[in-house]
């Protein structure tokens, strides 16, 4: 190989490194641009208070854009291992969107029903029918009393994501 | 400094410049076409014309649109609909046309597989072809999203949602892709952007590319006639046309072109100023509301046979979780028609129809794929999602065994 060839190479690597390093950098930039703005990640503790819930009729509440279902069991539906107990009553708390692929299932007269896909859960937020792949999720949230708040990540919260990983 | 004389005309003084005259016979009046082929070798030029027409209309559009979650919906429904001059034509002939294209698309497609213009050469053809395919889907999808719209919303909601099928970063990917944890005003603006820059342009680099692997291996023709366009080319040159097998591609073939054209537009435009209704859902005239899904949601049409394929397996199998068998088949449904070129062993390009087995393949192929869009588009409950289920299975299994149906083929004809 000739003299020149050889700093030809080297101008060739040179540039080739110069380039890889500003190209991984600009991949960097684009990617956080996409990612969810500071103001988005901050938004939103939702507080509710499970004490008006009448059994049997679930109700929907916002947060972070999302609805949450707040059933209060009556006495004939099973108890589950992520029930949130508090004194007599047992709860299901879920983010009601269907675990395949986000659409809302609407209740009808003993369980939730989702019209994209057909997927079904149960009082317990269980999936039993259909392709949904997982329960329906259950949100963070601190308890006080008989009151709620989602987004904070309380002790009782804990436990039961504990036990629905079990 | 190349030397250059003074010129005598305005034409000749271009010439001297950028050589338009070679230019124009390299593209036009010296681009070979066979002579037997049929209407459906017209579908490039219809293709490349509702293009046009779609990016047209689009610029009138953009012109109104705002893409804000609070001002999408009326600047749409109402700046657009009923105060901009022709506002409604601009937007029934941009709706009718992205839908409309599609069907051109398939024909063209289905054309291309039962003449065998895919292989042996033509690879490059179909592999640019389907990258249009996929391209046209996502710019489909994109733009469906910016009337925002309950259709819009909830459409949008559940294509990101596949995204969480991705091992291990799925949940997180799905955000990044929205910018938010739900579908919100960064989705909006960021699928704006790739709706009316990104994915045009690319869609025009790709139709670039796609015309360019057409020019050494040829438009293929009704009989799959092998010969070469060089002597066919001199035979019409000297002026024997009725024998040659080619014509040039400008001005003889184009006017053949621009007769089916012409029926087409007359068709087209008829959807566009009387039946423009099937283009746009009624569902998607009320407002996009995160907290309420529409009763039943489906896509638009020419996405129905794969979303059945997606949704068809409602069941788990063998420890397969159902929501995993959909997302795999799905995945197979729109990747498989890119390797179509290797599952075809036959080595002889024929039409399906001197190809026994293949012709068999090919029809089934056409109605499994009408059954899936009808049973797309119907609830997913009962004696439907077996018919959904079955119609899925077939499809995965046409593509499997396609390599055997083609070899039989070519066996019984000596060919292997």
């Amino acid at each position: 190989m000739s003299k020149e060839t050889n700093r030809r190479d080297f101008i060739g690597y040179s540039f080739a490194a110069v380039a890889a390093v500003g190209g991984a950098a600009s991949l960097v930039g684009m990617k956080q641009a996409w990612d969810p703005l500071p103001s988005v990640l901050a938004g939103g503790f939702t507080t509710i208070d499970l004490a008006p819930v009448k059994a049997g009729e679930p109700e929907t509440f916002v947060w972070r854009g999302k609805p949450i279902f707040i059933l209060k069991k009556t006495a004939e539906m099973e108890s589950s291992s992520r029930d949130l107990v508090i004194g007599a009553d047992r709860f299901t708390v879920a983010i009601g969107l269907c675990t395949h692929l986000g659409c809302i299932p609407a209740w009808k007269k003993d369980k939730w029903k989702c019209a994209c896909h057909g997927g079904e859960f149960n009082p317990s937020a269980k999936q039993v029918f259909g392709p949904p792949p997982r329960p329906l999720d259950l949100p963070p949230f601190s308890l006080k009393g008989t009151v709620i708040t989602l987004g904070e990540d309380g002790p009782e919260h804990q436990a039961i994501a504990a036990a629905m990983k079990a | 400094m190349a030397k250059f004389e003074k010129a005598n005309s305005v034409g000749e003084w271009l010439d001297q410049r950028l050589n338009l005259t070679t230019f124009n016979k390299v593209m036009m009046t010296e681009y070979w076409i066979p002579k037997d082929i049929n209407f459906l070798w017209a579908m490039g030029v219809l293709l490349a014309t509702t293009f046009g027409i779609l990016i047209i209309s689009g610029i009138f559009l953009m012109m109104y649109y705002k893409p804000d979650i609070n001002l999408a919906f009326d600047s749409v429904n109402y700046t657009i609909m009923q105060e901009v001059a022709f506002g409604w034509l601009f937007r029934h002939i941009h709706g009718v046309a992205a839908s409309v294209i599609f069907l051109i698309i398939y024909i063209h497609m289905f054309t291309g597989i039962y003449y065998g213009s895919y292989k042996q050469g033509r690879e490059m053809i179909w592999i640019s072809g389907m990258l249009l395919f996929m391209t046209f889907s996502a710019a489909g999808f994109s733009g469906y999203m910016l009337p925002w719209g309950q259709m819009s919303y909830w459409a949008a909601m559940v294509i990101t949602n596949l995204f969480g099928g991705v091992p291990v970063i799925g949940p997180e990917l799905v955000v990044w892709i929205r910018g938010d944890f739900n579908v919100a005003d960064a989705t909006l603006t960021r699928f704006f952007m790739l709706h009316v820059f990104l994915l045009p342009i690319t869609i025009m680099g790709i139709i670039g590319l796609h015309f360019y692997t057409l020019r050494i291996p040829h438009v293929n023709n009704q009989t799959s006639d092998e010969f070469d366009f060089d002597t066919e080319a001199e035979k019409y040159l000297a002026g024997n046309k009725k024998e040659s097998k080619v014509i040039p591609f400008w001005p003889v073939f184009i006017s053949k072109d621009l007769a089916v054209l012409g029926v087409f537009l007359i068709f087209y435009f008829y959807l566009v100023f009387f039946h423009y209704n099937f283009a746009m859902d009624p569902v998607n005239f009320d407002p996009a509301n995160n907290m309420v899904t529409p009763a039943h949601i489906y896509p638009e049409w020419y996405f129905l046979w794969s979303y059945e394929v997606l949704r068809g397996f409602f069941f788990d199998i063998a420890g397969f979780k159902a929501f995993d068998i959909g997302l795999i088949a799905f995945a197979f449904a729109n990747a498989i028609f890119l390797v179509l070129p290797w599952l075809d062993r036959d080595p002889k390009i024929l039409p399906a129809h001197k190809r026994p087995m293949f012709f068999v393949w090919f029809w089934i192929l056409m109605v499994d794929l009408i059954v899936l869009t009808v049973y797309g588009k119907l609830p997913p409950t009962g004696t439907n999602a077996w018919v959904g289920f079955f119609a899925a299975v077939a499809f995965i299994l046409l593509f499997l065994i396609l390599p055997i149906v083609t070899k039989i083929d070519a066996k019984k004809r000596g060919s292997l």
